[in-house]
C-alpha cells in the first residue's frame, strides 16, 4: 500500500503548472509571451527537481535553462520580431503537433510505466554536488567527453554557418 | 511537520532576511547620495530628517507610493505590472544564503549555495527583458537588448571567477567556503576577486557599465515607462544588488566574518567588509565614464574571460600541489 505524501500532492501540483505552461507556450499568440511561458515551464521543471531533493540539477536548470537559454530565445526574438499583442500570421499546424506531441507524450508514460512496474524505482541517493560529479567525471566521463566534442561541433557549424556571407 | 520551535526559528530567519532586504539597500542609497556628493564637491541631502539629511531615503519613498501608477496604452499590460516583482525576488532569494557569521548565522544554510545564489542573479535579466518588451517603447526595447548581451557575456566571467574560489575551498557552500578561506587566499584568488567584482558590477548594471540605462542616450533604457511604485521597486532591486553583489565578494574573496574575535564580532566584519566594498561600487559611479558597448564586450571577452580561465588553473595547479605536499 503506497502512501501519498504531500510531497507527492505538490509534485503532481507542480507537474500541471509546468505542463499547463508549456501548453500555453505552443497555444499563445503571443510570441514573447510564449517565451515567458517557457520560463515558467522550466522554472516549474526546476521545483520537480527540488522536490525529488536533486538540488543541484534543479539549479544547473535556473542557470542554464532560465538564467541563458531562453534569455538567449528571448533576445533573438526581440531582435528580429517581436510584436506586443497577437500575431495572426503564425503556422500552427494544429493536427500534427496534437498528433506527435500527444503519441510521444503517451508513448513515454507507458514505456516508462512498462519498464518500472515490476521493481519500481528505487529511492535515488540525494542529488549533491558531488555525487553528480563523482557520476559524471568517473563512471560516464567517456560520454561526457564526446557529448563536449559535440557542443565543439555545433560551435565551429554556426561559425561557419555566419561567415558564409564574408566569403562571397 | 515541524515542531513550535522550529517554525519559531523560521519565521525568525525569513524576519531577519526581510529586514536586512529593506534596510541594507536604504543605507547604501544614502550613501550614495552623501558620498557622490563629498566627491563632487557638493553637500548632497540636508533637509529630510534634520541630521545631514538622513530620512531623505525615506521621503523619496513617500513621494514614490504618491506618484500616479501609469501602464502605457500600448504596453503588454500583464507583464509590465510583474516586471518589477520579477526583478526584486531574485535578490531577496540570494540575500537569504549568504552567511553574516560564524555557525549558524545565515538565513538559510545550502550545500550548494555558491551555485543556488549564481542560478538566481542570473534569472534577473529575464525581468529586464520582460520590462524592456512590454513598455511598447523603442529606447526601452533597445535598453533590454544590451542589457540581454551584456548579462549574457558578463555571466561567464563571473561563474568562473566563483569556480575558481569554489575550487580552492572544495565546497560549494557559501558557509563553507567562509570557512576553508584562509588570509593568502587574498593573493592566490586575486585575479578571481577582481574579474568577479568587475562582471557582478555588469550584473547588476551600475556605472560604468550602465549602458542599458545610458540616460544619455536612451531616456532611461528600459525603466524609461516606469513610474511610482514600480519605478522605486526597480530602483531597490539595483540596491538590493550592490548589497548582494558586495556581500557575494566579501563572502568569496575577502574572507566574510573573519576577523579578530570572530566568534562573537563575526557579523560586524562581515557587514564593514560588505560596506567597503558598496563603498567602491559607489566610487566607481561617480569616477569612471560609461563604457561604450563594443569596449563593455570587449572588456568581457578578451580580458575578463581569459584572465578567469587562467585562474582557474592557477587554483587547480595550487590545490593539486597542495593535496600532493
Amino acid at each position: 500500500m503506497t502512501v501519498i505524501t504531500l510531497a507527492d500532492i505538490m509534485f503532481g501540483a507542480v507537474g500541471l503548472v509546468a505542463v499547463g505552461a508549456a501548453l500555453a507556450v505552443v497555444s499563445t499568440s503571443h510570441l514573447v509571451r510564449a517565451g515567458l511561458w517557457l520560463v515558467v515551464t522550466l522554472g516549474a521543471i526546476a521545483v520537480e527537481f527540488l522536490l525529488l531533493r536533486a538540488e543541484f540539477v534543479a539549479w544547473v536548470q535556473v542557470l542554464i535553462y532560465v538564467g541563458a537559454i531562453v534569455v538567449l530565445l528571448l533576445f533573438a526574438v526581440m531582435l528580429t520580431k517581436a510584436p506586443i499583442g497577437r500575431s495572426t500570421d503564425l503556422d500552427r499546424p494544429i493536427w500534427p503537433a496534437l498528433l506527435v506531441g500527444a503519441g510521444s507524450g503517451l508513448g513515454l508514460a507507458t514505456l516508462f510505466a512498462w519498464v518500472y512496474a515490476s521493481d519500481g524505482i528505487s529511492a535515488p541517493p540525494v542529488g549533491s554536488a558531488e555525487k553528480l560529479g563523482q557520476n559524471i567525471f568517473r563512471d560516464w566521463v567517456l560520454p561526457f567527453e564526446v557529448l563536449s566534442v559535440l557542443l565543439l561541433a555545433a560551435l565551429v557549424g554556426a561559425i561557419v554557418l555566419s561567415k558564409k556571407d564574408a566569403k562571397s | 511537520m515541524l515542531p513550535g520551535m522550529q517554525w519559531l526559528e523560521l519565521a525568525l530567519r525569513v524576519g531577519a532576511v526581510t529586514v536586512a532586504f529593506l534596510v541594507l539597500p536604504l543605507l547604501v542609497g544614502q550613501t550614495e547620495h552623501k558620498v557622490m556628493a563629498h566627491m563632487q564637491a557638493r553637500l548632497g541631502p540636508m533637509y529630510a530628517g534634520g541630521f545631514h539629511g538622513w530620512a531623505q531615503l525615506v521621503a523619496d519613498g513617500v513621494k514614490f507610493i504618491q506618484k500616479e501608477d501609469i501602464t502605457p496604452r500600448a504596453a503588454d499590460s500583464p507583464v509590465f505590472k510583474l516586471a518589477p516583482g520579477v526583478a526584486l525576488i531574485p535578490y531577496l532569494l540570494a540575500l537569504a544564503v549568504i552567511p553574516l557569521g560564524p555557525g549558524d548565522l545565515v538565513g538559510e544554510p545550502l550545500d550548494i549555495g555558491l551555485f543556488f545564489v549564481l542560478a538566481i542573479v542570473g534569472v534577473g535579466v529575464v525581468a529586464v527583458l520582460m520590462a524592456a518588451w512590454s513598455s511598447a517603447n523603442k529606447y526601452s526595447l533597445l535598453g533590454g537588448l544590451r542589457a540581454a548581451a551584456q548579462l549574457m557575456g558578463y555571466e561567464l566571467p563571473f561563474v568562473l571567477a566563483a569556480a575558481s574560489v569554489a575550487m580552492a575551498a572544495g565546497t560549494l557552500s557559501l558557509p563553507g567556503i567562509v570557512e576553508a578561506w584562509e588570509p593568502w587566499w587574498l593573493i592566490w584568488q586575486l585575479p578571481a576577486a577582481i574579474v568577479f567584482f568587475i562582471s557582478g558590477l555588469a550584473e547588476i548594471r551600475r556605472p560604468p557599465f550602465d549602458m542599458p540605462i545610458a540616460d544619455s542616450e536612451l531616456v532611461f533604457g528600459y525603466l524609461t515607462e516606469y513610474t511610482g511604485m514600480r519605478f522605486a521597486f526597480f530602483l531597490l532591486a539595483e540596491y538590493v544588488g550592490i548589497v548582494v553583489i558586495s556581500a557575494l565578494t566579501a563572502t568569496l574573496f575577502l574572507g566574510g566574518w573573519h576577523g579578530p574575535m570572530a566568534e562573537s564580532l563575526g557579523w560586524l566584519w562581515m557587514l564593514l567588509k560588505t560596506a567597503a566594498v558598496a563603498f567602491v561600487v559607489i566610487w566607481l559611479r561617480v569616477a569612471w565614464p560609461r563604457l561604450r558597448e563594443d569596449q563593455l564586450q570587449r572588456l568581457c571577452w578578451l580580458v575578463l574571460v581569459p584572465v578567469s580561465l587562467l585562474q582557474l588553473v592557477l587554483t587547480a595547479a595550487v590545490r593539486v600541489a597542495m593535496v600532493q605536499s
